[in-house]
C-alpha cells in the first residue's frame, strides 16, 4: 500500500492540482456515467414503462447493473492501489469569484458509497420486481426509484456543496414521492409531506451553512474546503463554528437525528423496498456522508461543536432505540432501530472517528437492508405489518427466517458478524476520544438493540401463527437478494479488523484514507479485547433476555408478545422464574421509559411540530384575512370608497334639467357682476 | 445579415403590432386565418429573437454599451429619440417575452374564455407583445414610458372583458362588484398611480440633465452622467422614490401587491400567464436598467428599505398562500414571495445579487407561467378553482397531475430546476451585500428568506395534497376528463424542458448576463470607477 | 350721444331673455329667449361702435357674426326640437332630463 500513501501525501503537497491530475484512468474518468444512467432509466420508464413486461423494472435493474460494474471495478482498483480523481464542468460563473460546477469525485469515500448504493440498490430493485408485481403504478414505482438512485449517486459523487444540495433535495423529492406512493390514502400523503417538510427545515441549515463556508473560502468545492481547513485558513476559521453547526443541522434532518427523527417512522408508509434502500441503507446516511465530506472542518476548526453533536448522537442512539421495544409494526421496529444506528454513526463521526462511523455506515447498509427486505417478505406473505398478526413463520419461510436471523445477529453486534466489528470500533473511538459516558450509553444501546431484535425475531418467526391465510415463502426473485445481502452481512466486518492488513489489499481504513487531505482521525491499531467483551456481553445479554421473554412457551404453544403475558399465565411465571425477574427489571424500567419516550415523541415532539404547523397556518390566515385583506388592501379600497362616495354626493347636482344649469350660470354671472361692481 | 444589425430589434418589437393590424382586416368569423396570423406574427418575432441570440456578442460586455443599437430622432422638441438596443441583461428577458407569447398563442388555439371573440383577444395579445418587447429594448425614457404604458390597456381589457364574472364583496363597499371589473380597474389604477410618479421622475431627470449639457431622456447618456455622480442629494432621493413607486407597484413589492391576486384570479388564463411571466418583470427590469445605473448613490441609500420590503414580501406572501382556498389566488400570492427574492437580490447591489434577480425573473416567468396555464386548464375542466372541491386530480388526469407536481416542485425551488438558482444566489448575495450596506439587515434578510423557502415548500405541498392527491371527491364521480390535449402539450413541453435545462445548466442565462452585470456593478458602485467617470464628465 | 338709452334697452332685452330662458318650459320659447339675449348683445355692440367709431367698424362686423351664428343656432336648434317633438310628442324641457347620472 505504499503507492497509495504516497498518493495521499502528494495530494497534500500539491494541493488541488494533485486531485485534478487523477490516478483513476478510464474507469474514474467515466465514473460520471453512474450519475446519469438512473436518470435515463427514469425518463425511459416514464415514457415506455407501461408497455414493458416488468413495467420498467428491467430498465431500472439494467441501469444499476451497469452502474455496479463501474462501482465494483473502482472499488477493486481502490483496494489495490488507490484511486483519486475529480472531474468537473462549469455550469455557471458569476463575475470572477463565484463558480458553480457539477461533476464527480472519485476517492475512497465516494467509491465506498458508489459501491454501496449500487450493490444494495441493485439487490433491492431485483427484490422489488417480485414484491411489486401486480401492484398499482409499478412503472411509476420504478421510475421514482430510479430517480432516487440517480439523485443519491449525484449526492454521493458531489465534488462540491452545490451538487450535494442538488442530490440532497433530489433524494428528498424521491422520498416524498415514494412515501406517498399510495396517495389515495391522504395519511400516506401527510407522511410524505412530513418527511419533506422536516427535511426542508433542516435544509435551511444546509443551505445557510453552505453559504457561510463557501463565501469564506471563495469556493464550494470539498477539496478546497479540506485544504483550507487543513491550513487553518483564517477566513474559514471565523465562520467555522457557525457554519459547522448549520451543516450539522442539515445533516440532522436527513440522518434523522433527535429531535428531527420524527419523519422516519412515518416514512414507513411507502412500499417496503423503499424503506430498505432509502430509509435504511442509503438516503438516511446522507447526513453522515455530509459530515464525513466536511470532516476536516470539524477536525481542525470547529472542535467546539463536537460536544453538542456527540450528545445529540447519543440521545438518538439510546432514547430512540428504546422506542423499538414497544412498536408492534415490524417496519417501525426496524425504523427506530435505523434511527438508533444512525445515532451511532453520528456520534462516532462527531467524536472524530471518521473511519469508525463510516465503517458502521457500510456494514449497517447490508444488514439493515437485509432486515427490511426480510420484513417485506413476511409482510408480503401475511398481508399485515403487525407482529401480532405473525408468529411461527420459520417453518413456512426458512430462507427468510435464516437470513433475518443473520441480519439480527449482525445488527446486535455478535462476533464475528459485520456489526460487531463496526460497533466495536465506535466504542473504542469514543473511549479513546474521552467520551467515556457516551461510550457506556452506546454499550447500553447495544443491549437495547439486541433486546428488540430478539423480540422481533421471536414474535415474527417463533411461536404460533396468529394471522389469517396460509403464508408461503417468497418467490426466488425475492429470496435471492436476501441471500445476496446476508453474505456481506456476515463477512464485511473482517475487512476492518484493527491491526489486520489483508495481503495485497490492506484494509477498509486505508481504502477510506484515499482523499485529498489526510487528517489525523483516530482508528484503533489493535483490538481492545476487554472492551469488545463488554460490548459482546451487553449484546448477548440483550439477546438472551429478549429471547427468554418473547420466545415460544412450550407448554401452551403461544407466543408471549406482550409484557403482560406473565400476568395472564401464572403457570408460566413460576416455570420461568428468571424471565419473571427480568420482566420485573425490564418491564419496570425500559417499558415505562420507552413508553414515556414514545409518549413524548407522539405528544410533545410531534405535538410541537403539529402545533408549529397549526400556528403557522393560523398566522397565514391572520396575515391574509386581517392584515392583507382588511389593513393593506383596506387602505386602497378605502381610498377608492372615499372617491366613490364623493362622486356619488356630487353627481346629485347633475339633474339633467338644462334650466337649472342655466340658472346656475346666471347666478354665477350675477355674483361675478356684484363682485366686480362692489370690489373692483 | 447586415440589415439585421439595424432592423432586428425594430422587427422584434413591431412585428406583433403589424400582425395586430393585419388581424384587424380579417373577418371576425374566419377563426383559422386569425389564429394563423397571430401565430405567424409572434413566431416570426420569436425567430428573430433567436437570430438575435445567435448574432449576439457575449464576450466581455461592458455596461452601457448596447448591441443592435438604433438611434433615430423622434420628437426633436424635447430631444426624445427612438433609441433601442440590447445588452446581456435585457437579452434573456426579451427572448423570454417573445417566447412566452408564442406559447400563449398556441395555448389559445382551442382555449377561449367567454365571450370568445378570438379576433379581439388576439389583437390585444399582439399589442401586449409589442409593449413588452419594446420595454425591454427601449433606451430612451420617453420610449420606455410609452411601451411601459402600452402594456396596460390590453391587459385591462383582457381582464375586464374575458375575466371572471362572478360577483365579489369588496370591503368598504356595500354593493357587490363583478370580480373582473373590480380587478381590471384596480390593476389599471394601481399601475397608473405608480407610473404617474415614475413619469415625474423621468421629467425631473430630463430637466436636471440640462445642467450637464443638452437636456436628454437618453438612458445611455443619463447612465453616463449618473455613474459619474451627477445626481445627488434630495433631488436624487425624490427621483429615486418616484421611480421606486412606479416599479414597485409593477413588481409588485409589499405593500403595493394587492392588485396582483385580484388581477390574476380574475384574468383569463392567457392573461394570467402573460401577467405573471412578463409583466411583473417590467418592474424589476426597470430597477436594474434605470434606477440603479442612473442613481447609484441613491440606490445604496434605498437598498436596506428595499431589502426589508422584499423579505416582508417573501414571508408575507408565503403565509398568505397558506390561507388560500382558491388555487389561482394561491399561485398569485406565491408570485409575491418569488418576486421578493428577485428584489432581495437587486437590493444587495452586487453582481451575484443582480444575476440572481435576472435568473430569478426568467425562472419565475417560466414556472409561474406554467402554473397559471395549469390552473387555467384545470378550471376549464372542473369549472371551479376551489381547492376544497378538488382532489385526486392525478387519478382523473394523470399527465396534467404529473405536470402540476413537477411545476409545484420547480416553484418551491427544488435544486436542479430553474427556480433554485434565483433563490439560492439571492441568499448568497444577501450574506455579502455591497460594501457599506448594513450587514445586520441583509444577513437577517438571508435567514428570513431561507425560512421563506420552507414556507414555500409548505404551501406547495399543501396545494398538491389538496388538488392532486387523495381520492377524487364524490362530485366528480362518473365524470370523464380530457387529459392534456395537444395544444396544451405543445405550449407546456417547451416550458418544462427549459425549466430543467436552466436548472442543470444555468449558464444559458449567465453567459449573457454575468459580464454585463459585473461591469454595471463596477461602474455604479466602485468608488474608483465612479471618481474616474466623474472627472471625465467635468472635463467634457 | 344717446348711449345710455341703448344700453338700457339692451340690458332690458337681455333681462327678458334670461327670464324667458329660466322660466319657460317650451323649448321653442327658450330658443326665442336665447335670440333675445343675442340681439341685446347686438344692440350693445352697435351702440358702442357708433359711440366710439373705430376705423374697421368692429362692432358692426361682430354684430353680423352674431346674427350669422344665431341663425345657424336656431336652424340646428329647431331641427333638434323638431326631432324630439316627433319622437316624444312633447317640447317640454322637463321631459328631457335624460342627460344625467
Amino acid at each position: 500500500m505504499v503507492g497509495m500513501r504516497a498518493l495521499v501525501i502528494a495530494a497534500e503537497e500539491g494541493g488541488h492540482g494533485a486531485v485534478e491530475a487523477g490516478t483513476g484512468g478510464f474507469w474514474a474518468d467515466t465514473a460520471g456515467i453512474m450519475l446519469v444512467l438512473p436518470f435515463v432509466a427514469f425518463l425511459l420508464i416514464l415514457a415506455f414503462g407501461k408497455r414493458l413486461k416488468y413495467k420498467g423494472g428491467e430498465l431500472a435493474v439494467g441501469a444499476l447493473a451497469i452502474n455496479l460494474l463501474w462501482a465494483t471495478v473502482l472499488f477493486v482498483l481502490n483496494m489495490t492501489g488507490g484511486v483519486l480523481d475529480q472531474t468537473t464542468f462549469e455550469i455557471a460563473r458569476i463575475g470572477s469569484d463565484l463558480v458553480f460546477e457539477l461533476g464527480w469525485v472519485v476517492d475512497g469515500l465516494s467509491i465506498m458509497m458508489y459501491f454501496l448504493v449500487n450493490f444494495v440498490g441493485l439487490l433491492v430493485f431485483i427484490y422489488a420486481l417480485g414484491y411489486m408485481e401486480g401492484d398499482v403504478r409499478v412503472d411509476w414505482f420504478f421510475a421514482a426509484f430510479s430517480l432516487f438512485a440517480g439523485a443519491m449517486l449525484v449526492l454521493v459523487g458531489a465534488p462540491n456543496l452545490i451538487q450535494m444540495i442538488i442530490g440532497w433535495e433530489g433524494v428528498g423529492l424521491a422520498s416524498y414521492f415514494l412515501i406517498g406512493f399510495y396517495w389515495e390514502d391522504l395519511d400516506n400523503v401527510r407522511a410524505g409531506n412530513k418527511a419533506f417538510m422536516t427535511n426542508k427545515v433542516a435544509d435551511v441549515g444546509l443551505i445557510l451553512g453552505t453559504i457561510l463556508v463557501g463565501v469564506a473560502i471563495g469556493s464550494f468545492d470539498f477539496s478546497e474546503l479540506s485544504i483550507a481547513a487543513a491550513e487553518h485558513a483564517e477566513a474559514l476559521g471565523a465562520v467555522a463554528v457557525a457554519g459547522g453547526l448549520l451543516l450539522f443541522f442539515g445533516a440532522m434532518g436527513k440522518s434523522a437525528q433527535f429531535p428531527l427523527h420524527i419523519w422516519l417512522p412515518d416514512a414507513m408508509a411507502g412500499p417496503t423496498p423503499v424503506s430498505a434502500l432509502m430509509h435504511a441503507a442509503t438516503m438516511v446516511t446522507a447526513g453522515i456522508y455530509l459530515m464525513a465530506r466536511v470532516f476536516p472542518l470539524f477536525q481542525n476548526l470547529a472542535q467546539d461543536t463536537r460536544g453538542l453533536m456527540v450528545v445529540i448522537g447519543a440521545i438518538t442512539l439510546f432514547a430512540i432505540g428504546l422506542l423499538a421495544l414497544v412498536a408492534d409494526d415490524i417496519k417501525k421496529v426496524l425504523a427506530y432501530s435505523t434511527v438508533s444506528q444512525l445515532g451511532y454513526m453520528m456520534t462516532a463521526v462527531a467524536a472524530g472517528g471518521y473511519t469508525a462511523g463510516l465503517f458502521h455506515l457500510f456494514t449497517h447498509a447490508f444488514f439493515k437492508a437485509l432486515l427490511f427486505l426480510g420484513a417485506g417478505a413476511v409482510i408480503h406473505a401475511v398481508h399485515s405489518n403487525n407482529m401480532s398478526d405473525m408468529g411461527g413463520l420459520r417453518k413456512e419461510m426458512p430462507t427468510t427466517y435464516w437470513t433475518f436471523v443473520v441480519g439480527s445477529l449482525a445488527l446486535a453486534g455478535i462476533i464475528p458478524l459485520a456489526g460487531f466489528w463496526s460497533k466495536d470500533e465506535i466504542l473504542a473511538t469514543l473511549g479513546h476520544e474521552g467520551y467515556t459516558a457516551v461510550m457506556w450509553i452506546a454499550i447500553a444501546g447495544a443491549f437495547v438493540t439486541a433486546f428488540y431484535m430478539a423480540r422481533a425475531v421471536a414474535l415474527t418467526f417463533h411461536g404460533t401463527y396468529k394471522g389469517e391465510g396460509h403464508p408461503h415463502e417468497a418467490p426466488r426473485v425475492m429470496t435471492a437478494p436476501l441471500v445476496g445481502l446476508a453474505i456481506p452481512s456476515i463477512f464485511v466486518g473482517i475487512l476492518n479488523i484493527p491491526g489486520v492488513d489483508w495481503p495485497g489489499i490492506g484494509n477498509f481504513t486505508e481504502w477510506l484514507g484515499v482523499r485529498v487531505v489526510p487528517m489525523g482521525d483516530y482508528h484503533p491499531e489493535g483490538i481492545d479485547w476487554s472492551l469488545a467483551a463488554i460490548g459482546l456481553v451487553a449484546a448477548g445479554a440483550g439477546l438472551a433476555l429478549g429471547w427468554l421473554i418473547f420466545s415460544r412457551d412450550r407448554a401452551t404453544q403461544k407466543a408471549r408478545d406482550r409484557f403482560e403475558v406473565p400476568a395472564l399465565y401464572p403457570l408460566l411465571r413460576q416455570k420461568y422464574f428468571i424471565d419473571h425477574a427480568a420482566l420485573g427489571v425490564v418491564g419496570a424500567t425500559t417499558g415505562p421509559i420507552a413508553r414515556f419516550i414514545d409518549w413524548t415523541n407522539t405528544y410533545i415532539i410531534d405535538g410541537i411540530i403539529n402545533l408549529v404547523g397549526g400556528v403557522v397556518k393560523a398566522l397565514g390566515e391572520f396575515v391574509y384575512g386581517t392584515i392583507d385583506q382588511r389593513a393593506v388592501d383596506g387602505v386602497f379600497n378605502g381610498l377608492s370608497a372615499v372617491t366613490d362616495g364623493a362622486g356619488s354626493a356630487v353627481r346629485r347636482l347633475q339633474t339633467g334639467r338644462v334650466q337649472q344649469y342655466a340658472a346656475g350660470f346666471v347666478a354665477g354671472a350675477l355674483i361675478l357682476v356684484v363682485v366686480f361692481v362692489l370690489i373692483v | 445579415m447586415e440589415w439585421f444589425e439595424t432592423w432586428g430589434l425594430t422587427i422584434i418589437v413591431f412585428l406583433p403590432l403589424v400582425g395586430a393590424l393585419i388581424l384587424g382586416v380579417i373577418p371576425k368569423d374566419n377563426e383559422d386565418a386569425l389564429k394563423t396570423t397571430g401565430l405567424v406574427a409572434t413566431l416570426l418575432a420569436f425567430l428573430a429573437s433567436l437570430v438575435l441570440i445567435a448574432q449576439f456578442d457575449y464576450s466581455g460586455g461592458v455596461y452601457n454599451t448596447y448591441q443592435f443599437e438604433v438611434e433615430e430622432s423622434w420628437i426633436g422638441a424635447i430631444n426624445a429619440n427612438y433609441h433601442v438596443g440590447v445588452d446581456g441583461i435585457s437579452l434573456p428577458l426579451l427572448v423570454l417575452s417573445t417566447f412566452v407569447v408564442v406559447l400563449a398563442v398556441i395555448y389559445s388555439w382551442n382555449h377561449w374564455d367567454e365571450p370568445k371573440n378570438p379576433k379581439a383577444f388576439l389583437i390585444l395579445m399582439l399589442i401586449l407583445a409589442t409593449g413588452m418587447n419594446g420595454t425591454f429594448v427601449a433606451l430612451d425614457l420617453v420610449l420606455f414610458f410609452i411601451f411601459f404604458e402600452v402594456v396596460l390597456l390590453p391587459m385591462y381589457f383582457m381582464i375586464g372583458i374575458w375575466g371572471d364574472k362572478s360577483p365579489r364583496k369588496v370591503p368598504g363597499f356595500s354593493k357587490l362588484f363583478e370580480t373582473r371589473l373590480y380587478a381590471a380597474i384596480k390593476f389599471f389604477l394601481f399601475t397608473l398611480f405608480g407610473s404617474a410618479f415614475m413619469l415625474l421622475g423621468f421629467l425631473a431627470l430630463y430637466f436636471e440633465s440640462g445642467n450637464f449639457g443638452e437636456r436628454t431622456f437618453d438612458i445611455v447618456e443619463l447612465t453616463r452622467l449618473g455613474s459619474g455622480g451627477a445626481f445627488t442629494g434630495t433631488f436624487a432621493f425624490l427621483v429615486f422614490g418616484a421611480m421606486f413607486l412606479g416599479f414597485a407597484v409593477k413588481v409588485p413589492m409589499w405593500p403595493f401587491h394587492t392588485w396582483l391576486p385580484d388581477a390574476h384570479t380574475a384574468a383569463p388564463t392567457v392573461g394570467s400567464v402573460l401577467l405573471a411571466a412578463i409583466l411583473l418583470k417590467l418592474g424589476s427590469y426597470g430597477f436594474i436598467r434605470i434606477s440603479l445605473p442612473i442613481l447609484p448613490q441613491e440606490a445604496v441609500n434605498w437598498a436596506p428599505a428595499i431589502a426589508i420590503l422584499a423579505v416582508i414580501g417573501i414571508i408575507y406572501g408565503s403565509l398568505a398562500c397558506l390561507a388560500q382556498t382558491d388555487m389561482k389566488r394561491l399561485i398569485a400570492f406565491s408570485s409575491v414571495g418569488h418576486m421578493g427574492f428577485v428584489m432581495l437580490g437587486i437590493a444587495t447591489m452586487t453582481d451575484v445579487g443582480i444575476n440572481a434577480a435576472i435568473i430569478g425573473m426568467v425562472a419565475h416567468g417560466l414556472i409561474t407561467g406554467l402554473l397559471f396555464f395549469l390552473a387555467g386548464s384545470m378550471s376549464h375542466r372542473y369549472h371551479t378553482r376551489e381547492m376544497s372541491r378538488l382532489g385526486g386530480n392525478i387519478k382523473l388526469m394523470p399527465v396534467m397531475g404529473g405536470i402540476l407536481a413537477f411545476t409545484a416542485m420547480a416553484s418551491l425551488g427544488l435544486p436542479g430546476l430553474a427556480g433554485f438558482w434565483g433563490e439560492f444566489m439571492a441568499l448568497v448575495s444577501a450574506y455579502n451585500p455591497l460594501e457599506g450596506l448594513s450587514l445586520g439587515v441583509f444577513r437577517t434578510s438571508m435567514v428570513l428568506g431561507a425560512v421563506g423557502t420552507v414556507l414555500t415548500a409548505g404551501y406547495m405541498l399543501w396545494m398538491l395534497q389538496r388538488v392532486n392527491l387523495g381520492e377524487p371527491p364524490n362530485e366528480w364521480e362518473g365524470h370523464t376528463f380530457h387529459d392534456v390535449d395537444r395544444y396544451e402539450a405543445a405550449a407546456w413541453v417547451p416550458l418544462i424542458v427549459l425549466i430543467v435545462a436552466i436548472g442543470f445548466f444555468p449558464k444559458v442565462i449567465f453567459t449573457s448576463t454575468t459580464d454585463t452585470v459585473t461591469s454595471l456593478v463596477d461602474m455604479a458602485f466602485d468608488p474608483e470607477v465612479t471618481a474616474a467617470l466623474g472627472s471625465l464628465m467635468k472635463g467634457g | 350721444m344717446l348711449l345710455n338709452q341703448f344700453l338700457v334697452l339692451g340690458a332690458a332685452l337681455f333681462a327678458f331673455g334670461v327670464y324667458g330662458l329660466l322660466v319657460r318650459r317650451n323649448v321653442v320659447l327658450i330658443l326665442l329667449s336665447v335670440e333675445l339675449m343675442l340681439n341685446a348683445v347686438n344692440i350693445n355692440l352697435i351702440a358702442f361702435e357708433s359711440y366710439l367709431v373705430s376705423a374697421q367698424a368692429v362692432g358692426q362686423v361682430f354684430a353680423i357674426f352674431v346674427i350669422t351664428v344665431a341663425a345657424a343656432e336656431v336652424g340646428i336648434g329647431l331641427a333638434i326640437v323638431l326631432m324630439i317633438f316627433r319622437n316624444r310628442k312633447s317640447a317640454n324641457v322637463d321631459d328631457l332630463s335624460l342627460m344625467r347620472w
